[in-house]
């Protein structure tokens, strides 16, 4: 059992740090330019986190206790490609989802 | 002007609606965990609210309920959410010059999935202005931060009854990737999550969650390295 005033804390020093965390450049540089080698940096960032965020994901999946997965690499590997090839969200997802419940039936 | 901003707005909304299929089932999920763990259902609904940031929540309780001293918790979800702060980054040339208190309101809703959409419309609006560029962002995090209240508190009212068989565990990866893949445009994108891709997979010893900024960082070094190069060339 979680201790009840420890709990508290965390919930509001993660509260408070979560905020500052997400706040500190759009609230305190504001509207002034940042560099451009930082902007070139920056350009990259959605490109480069989410990937690195979702990799380990898709080889190590946690639901099959980290077992690499055939349904589930073939389905990352079918969004990926519908969306490079159509450039469309909502048409990559549902090729994903079609591919993933497809291979988990075929699969078992 | 107030019409093209609600229609940005409902853009926004239209464009941030697949990610209720993830937020749904992964709020719930907090909710079921966090009634395990022992807390109430206004604590489990507090908590959410105060932090909104899944990954970051789930880190958190888990180790509290391990009995790791409150810091190491704490320090922990925010390694979790350090990603946070390069996204802020990232969106202050777009939406900085907006009035504090939007900001602020902002600052709050930024999350993966808010701040993967708005990366991917504003680069192709740039006709957008500030305050068009906010209403689009709300209407995304109208769907996706939103809700994730709501079900959290479903998740500690139904405890648990979400079938494994579902496999929702995938709804995030297949809808990152869906994300993500469109905006691999040019072959320093390319490099960038390449690189990205494999630093992740190599550096998942790293504790506290730092290997996936290791790994963002590399990426986007990469990425800046070969858009220079490439330009250059020219």
């Amino acid at each position: 059992m979680i201790e009840r005033p420890e709990l508290w804390y965390v919930i509001a020093a993660l509260a408070v740090g979560s905020f500052g965390l997400r706040f500190v450049f759009i609230g305190l540089v504001g509207d002034r330019p940042l560099p451009e080698w930082l902007l070139r940096h920056l350009r990259f960032t959605a490109v480069a986190i989410l990937p690195a965020l979702v990799a380990p994901l898709v080889v190590w999946p946690s639901a099959t206790g980290g077992e690499f997965d055939v349904p589930r690499f073939g389905a990352a590997v079918v969004t990926l490609v519908v969306g490079l090839l159509t450039r469309q969200t909502l048409t990559a997802i549902l090729c994903g989802a079609v591919t993933l419940f497809g291979l988990l039936y075929l699969v078992g | 002007m107030r019409s093209t901003n609600k229609k940005i707005f409902f853009m926004g909304v239209r464009d941030g609606a697949p990610f209720l299929l993830v937020v749904g089932p992964f709020a719930m999920l907090f909710g079921v965990v966090a009634t395990e763990a022992g807390l109430n259902v206004l604590e489990t609904l507090l908590f959410s609210v105060a932090v909104i940031a899944g990954a970051a929540q789930f880190t958190a309780l888990q180790l509290l309920t391990e009995n790791a001293p409150a810091v190491i918790a704490l320090l922990s979800a925010l390694a979790v959410n350090l990603r946070m702060a390069m996204y802020s980054a990232t969106l202050t040339p777009y939406v900085g010059d907006a009035p504090m208190w939007q900001r602020g309101f902002l600052a709050y809703f930024l999350v993966d999935q808010t701040f993967a959409t708005s990366m991917r419309a504003y680069p192709d609006h740039p006709e957008w202005t500030t305050g068009q560029r906010v209403a689009y962002f709300f209407g995304v995090a109208t769907l996706c931060c939103i809700p994730w209240y709501g079900f959290t508190v479903l998740g500690a009212l139904v405890g648990n009854a979400i079938p494994q068989g579902l496999a929702l565990d995938f709804a995030l990866p297949i809808t990152f990737l869906a994300m993500i893949a469109p905006m691999l445009t040019t072959p320093a994108h390319l490099v960038a999550c390449g690189v990205a891709v494999a630093a992740s997979l190599c550096l998942t010893w790293v504790p506290y969650n730092f290997g996936l900024i290791l790994s963002g960082l590399a990426g986007m070094i990469a990425g800046a390295q070969v858009e220079q190069r490439m330009e250059a060339r020219k």
